[in-house]
């Protein structure tokens, strides 16, 4: 779901230099659930879909920290704000931790940054929708968060051995954000008329961009295969999105909320079955024509660029620092 | 057990209190605007940091006011429902951030300030002063590290980014001159041993500026006699707006729990 735009960009074919021989170690190895770690061989498909991957899933971190950011100043009690510090704080770490991930891989942060910052990057298009409320921090911490983690936990068990440890600790702080978005959302479902309101508002416009955080429907999804045998995605797209539906209506029935889809029902398994999604939005979003698409470039643009005397600052003293060590 | 005993030093300490707490949640609000916005992924985490400790400073400080004054108020009827003319913030905590070199130099300036004074405050003869000071001290002394360290990084960096701490510098110097001017309140406090003096707090601070400044290549600006005194509510003209922003979703619902 962070890394929707694999979709568009698979990944190249392996270079046929590559001998059959270390390809099928490397199946091998794979196939008996071992770890690849950066020192060792691997395809560079499969190193180039890694990248792809892990360093997407860091800017939807990053451009992620916007849209509740946004809210830290206006949080409406001392513990929220406390709370949603600690959570944007958390995503800046994942963001921090994810791109050292994607660096093992021998490309550097400030290639992945520039990459985010001209537009060529993908993130996860649920950071273009808006928070125009306080109900929005608190939907997007047990739907998105709650997405988040559906799609993650089974990363954790991820070939590559870099990203399944950082997705270990990550999937953690996650799970955390989603009970806190929860209680935030259930303290709003408990409150006054208006704050009834706000959440019902709020779960109106973030549930069905959050089912679009699973990608598109196996059926339109060709491009899966690969990193299934490699053992990078392990459930596809309908797989976890029913999962996560499954999961949360009945949290969203016991909110006393209504999930804003007329055709929602269970059917004789128990699962929860959803009206048709609707995937021209979605694309048009990923194309960046979404509601907030130009707004968040365009601040991670500004932070970027006001930073840049403090950076070079900062190796200057680290030069001079060291030129004095020297003489 | 409590230094406090009569009525009239429970008023005093109460005042006090709420002056740290005030100044800790307005630099915790400044802060937290860097959020998503600093020049490295690690300046985010590092001003988020801070600002959480500062505010769970601020919490633990408004929950002891509460306490002494016995009204019944929480930290959230301090933080939300009092008006600029209540607030008891330094006024430099209340500047606007600028640029992230002013930014550092207001951080800086008053960590060293805030973390003599906590320091020579953990000896307070008030107990549960002592404790909340003894559990700040530790935090502020990695404020201070990390200030301290960005001022001397960006004083001895760049011809740019000298010119801009110098700048900032001499613009937020005159605003330290209120932690020192000592008034009745804080003197009636220290004879009793509930808070330090005030002279021994500026020996302290100077102390410990002095050679950050020499490492940042800055000059230490002389003193000016203008003084704004936000311990006694007469802020400058930022801290309504600032006040507004904190306050407008909690005042929208008046009585509502979130
Ligand atoms: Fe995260
Ligand atoms: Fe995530
Ligand atoms: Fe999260």
């Amino acid at each position: 779901m962070y890394t929707q735009g694999l979709l568009e960009a698979p990944p190249k074919a392996a270079s046929a230099v590559e001998d059959s021989e270390r390809m099928a170690h490397f199946q091998a190895r794979i196939d008996a659930e071992e770890k690849i770690e950066p020192k060792d061989w691997m395809p560079e498909a499969y190193r180039q879909t890694l990248i792809r991957q892990i360093s997407q899933h860091a800017h939807s971190e990053i451009v992620g920290m916007l849209p509740e950011g946004h809210w830290i100043s206006r949080a409406p009690s001392l513990l929220r704000k406390s709370i949603l510090i600690a959570k944007v704080q958390d995503e800046g770490g994942h963001g921090a931790y994810l791109y050292s991930a994607a660096e093992t891989l021998g490309i550097a942060r400030s290639e992945l940054i520039e990459q985010l910052l001209s537009g060529r990057a993908k993130y996860s298009s649920i950071f273009n929708y808006p928070t125009p409320t306080w109900a929005d921090v608190a939907a997007i911490g047990w739907l998105v968060d709650g997405a988040a983690i559906m799609n993650q936990v089974p990363l954790c068990r991820c070939s590559y051995g870099p990203y399944a440890r950082a997705m270990v600790r990550v999937c953690k702080e996650e799970s955390f954000h989603q009970r806190q978005g929860y209680h935030a959302m259930l303290s709003l479902a408990r409150g006054t008329p208006a704050q009834q309101r706000m959440a019902q508002d709020a779960l109106n416009r973030w549930w069905w961009p959050a089912l679009m955080m699973f990608g598109p429907p196996d059926t339109a999804s060709q491009h899966t295969a690969l990193s299934v045998r490699w053992k990078i995605k392990r459930f596809t797209n309908d797989e976890l999105r029913q999962k996560f539906v499954d999961f949360t209506v009945p949290q969203a029935q016991f909110l006393g909320l209504t999930v804003p889809d007329a055709q929602l029902h269970q059917d004789e398994d128990g699962h929860y079955q959803t009206g048709p999604l609707d995937w021209s939005e979605f694309n048009a979003v990923l194309k960046g024509n979404g509601p907030c698409n130009a707004e968040r470039i365009a601040e991670r643009r500004e932070a970027h660029a006001a930073g840049a005397w403090v950076r070079e600052a900062a190796i200057a003293h680290a030069a001079k620092r060291a030129a004095r060590a020297v003489a | 057990m409590n230094a406090v005993t009569t009525p009239a030093t429970a008023r005093e300490l109460t005042t006090y209190v709420l002056r740290l707490a005030d100044t800790s949640l307005v630099l915790a609000q400044r802060l937290s605007a860097w959020i998503g916005h600093g020049p490295a992924i690690e300046e985010d985490l590092g001003c988020a940091n801070i600002s959480l400790d500062l505010l769970g400073q601020a919490r633990l400080l408004y929950a002891y006011a509460g306490e002494l004054e016995g009204a019944g108020r929480t930290e959230d009827d301090f933080a939300y429902l009092r008006e600029e003319c209540d607030f008891l913030n330094a006024t430099m905590a209340e500047l606007p951030n600028g640029d992230f070199g002013q930014t550092i130099v207001r951080q800086c300036l008053l960590d060293l300030w805030r973390l003599e004074l906590f320091e020579q405050l953990t000896q307070s003869t008030d107990m549960r002063l002592a404790q909340i000071a003894a559990k700040a001290v530790k935090e502020i002394r990695y404020h201070g590290r990390y200030s301290s360290g960005w001022l001397v990084r960006l004083g001895d960096g760049t011809d740019e980014s000298h010119q801009r701490v110098a700048t900032a510098l001499v613009m937020l110097w005159p605003y330290v001159a209120e932690w020192f001017a000592e008034d009745a309140l804080e003197q009636a406090l220290a004879e009793r041993g509930v808070v330090p003096s005030v002279a021994a707090v500026q020996a302290g601070f100077e102390a410990r500026l002095a050679p950050i400044l020499r490492a940042a290549t800055l000059t230490r600006p002389s003193n000016v006699d203008y003084r704004w005194f936000g311990k006694r509510a007469q802020h400058s003209e930022h801290l309504s707006h600032l006040l507004a922003e904190l306050q407008s979703l909690h005042r929208a619902h008046p009585g509502a729990q979130w």
